[in-house]
């Protein structure tokens, strides 16, 4: 049994021990507060890989800065944005998620900016279970189809592209009622499609072209989407109106919009501002 | 000194209670009916009421004999089974969804073998019941457990003497005297399963009357519409609330009675 007197002993070295723990950290806090700013970004799921590639880029080029980045679905950003979220920027995969975070008084009203664009494509696991060979298939009796969540960007975009091959000659006018009958799951966001096609648990899925750029390497296949019924997205930023780093978030968008930034983007797959016209 | 204490437990009562007085505040009674009445709604809570029942069910029946030979054996590895069926309590959901697509995916050890008889598990209900067993079951094998071994086994033996067979000690002295253990055991895992959440969205998928429970409703459906998110929690709390309470009711009055 331990004496009154060994148990005072640990606790009094426990409390010392902890005292000089805290000490510590806060002396490398305020070292830090000294050296490094903070901006803190919340951008859309799809943006994920871009953004840390042009997050490190900032970083270089502002060695007193680090850079921080929340990933999700633009619609859950919006929500914690709504909700009074700190932060810095926002870039949203469509103009509704800004436009909710503008009427949210976040943003300011005529703040936001087109970032880039991107369209939609068609992936299979690899050992392409559902014999598919083009968009026509996705009609396929049987076939296990996943898209994104109608609340997800790009599940809004991808009904738009369903409902454009409605309107054309060739898909007939029941397409996209056929195509949604093969739905399985509505994923909240276009990582979760991707993921769950790369583990082959069903047999096609709709995200961006930059994701599927993305998961090269991964066994899965791509199947490009015709020019006539494909979307495009265009993809907004903008600063946060009570940012702490207005400056910062300045610079960061005009990497972004520069020849540079658009190039670094344009690598993971996105199409740079005005390509498409 | 009780008064002092009273008053000290204050703030954290209120803390447990306001966010949930705040969602009934939310809404006005009339307007939850009126969201009871949207099919999705329905068909998120039919789908959860049934689902829950059958993985409670399979609970029970699967459940039963471990927490028996738990309670009994004194097996070699009893405690490393003992803190196998701790684990899932402790899971992150994420976890047990991204293992179970593991055994149960469509190239998972076991899925894949279905897959080729033609049993497809994922994006189906069956997903879901799958689901919610793995996160549900240990509470109600610990319960059970529980109450098996705090049955006097002299009371056993001597049945089995007077030439009980084991199926009838089982039926007509284990169950009867545990029979509390079991009860709540069974309505905490239901009330478990029924607020199953992360696993299953990563599992069993999102399909409006398929796979999308009242927790992924509410999930999904709050960016959309929250008055029906608010409809479906309040529902939801009502259940487990009565559910829970139950349960206590039941271990209060059989501890009185012994």
């Amino acid at each position: 049994m331990s004496s009154p007197l060994s148990r005072l002993k640990f606790i009094t070295i426990l409390v010392v021990i902890l005292g000089a723990a805290c000490g510590e950290l806060s002396d490398t806090n305020s070292v830090k507060n000294l050296r490094k700013q903070e901006l803190t970004i919340y951008a859309a799921a799809s943006l994920a890989e871009a953004f840390t590639r042009l997050g490190e880029v900032f970083e270089s080029s502002h060695p007193n800065v680090e850079v921080v980045i929340s990933f999700a679905g633009s619609q859950q950003i919006a929500q914690q944005l709504s909700q009074g979220a700190p932060g810095d920027l926002f870039a949203s995969a469509n103009a509704k998620q800004m436009e909710n975070v503008i009427s949210a008084g976040r943003v300011m009203s005529g703040a936001d900016q087109e970032l880039i664009q991107n369209q939609l494509m068609i992936i299979l696991p690899g050992d392409n279970p559902g014999e598919i060979a083009g968009v026509r298939d996705l009609i396929k009796p049987g076939l296990r189809l996943i898209l994104a969540d109608k609340t997800v960007p790009v599940g809004l975009y991808s009904q738009e592209m369903l409902e454009r091959a409605n309107q054309q000659i060739g898909f007939g006018e029941d397409y996209k009622e056929k195509v949604l009958g093969n739905v399985v799951s509505y994923e909240e966001n276009v990582r979760a499609v991707l993921t769950k096609i790369t583990l082959g648990e069903a047999d096609a899925g709709i995200v961006y072209v930059s994701d599927a750029a993305g998961a090269q390497g991964e066994d899965i296949r791509m199947i490009p989407i015709p020019e006539e019924i494909n979307v495009t997205a265009s993809y907004y930023i903008a600063p946060l109106r009570d940012s702490s780093e207005k400056d910062l978030g300045l610079d960061f968008i005009a990497l972004v919009l520069s020849p540079e930034g658009q190039d670094i983007l344009n690598g993971y797959g996105f199409m740079k501002l005005g390509q498409n016209e | 000194m009780s008064g002092l204490w009273r008053v000290l437990s204050l703030p954290m009562l209120i803390f447990l209670s306001l966010p949930i007085l705040a969602l009934f505040l939310r809404i006005s009674p009339a307007d939850l009916l009126e969201n009871l009445r949207q099919p999705e709604v329905l068909q998120a809570i039919a789908l959860s009421l049934g689902t829950t029942l059958i993985s409670t069910m399979i609970i029970i029946l699967a459940g039963t004999p471990l927490a028996y030979s738990q309670a009994r054996g004194q097996f070699r590895f009893s405690r490393l089974v003992d803190t196998l069926i701790d684990l899932p309590l402790v899971l992150p959901p994420a976890v047990a969804g991204v293992a179970l697509l593991m055994a149960f995916g469509r190239r998972g050890i076991l899925g894949g073998v279905l897959d080729d008889l033609g049993i497809h598990i994922a994006f189906t209900p069956i997903a879901v019941i799958i689901v919610q067993v793995f996160v549900a079951a240990p509470f109600y094998i610990k319960s059970a457990a529980l109450g098996f071994s705090n049955i006097d086994q002299e009371l056993e033996q001597s049945a089995a003497l007077d030439g009980a067979s084991s199926p009838q000690i089982f039926r007509f002295l284990t169950i009867p005297l545990s029979w509390s253990a079991l009860l709540v055991g069974s309505v905490m895992s239901w009330a478990r399963a029924l607020g199953e959440f992360g696993a299953t969205i990563i599992f069993a998928g999102n399909f409006p009357g398929r796979t999308q429970t009242m927790p992924l409703a509410i999930y999904i459906g709050f960016e959309l519409n929250l008055d029906i998110a608010i409809t479906l929690s309040v529902i939801l709390i009502l259940l487990s609330f009565l559910a829970l309470f139950v349960a206590k009711y039941i271990l209060n009055r059989d501890w009185m009675s012994s």
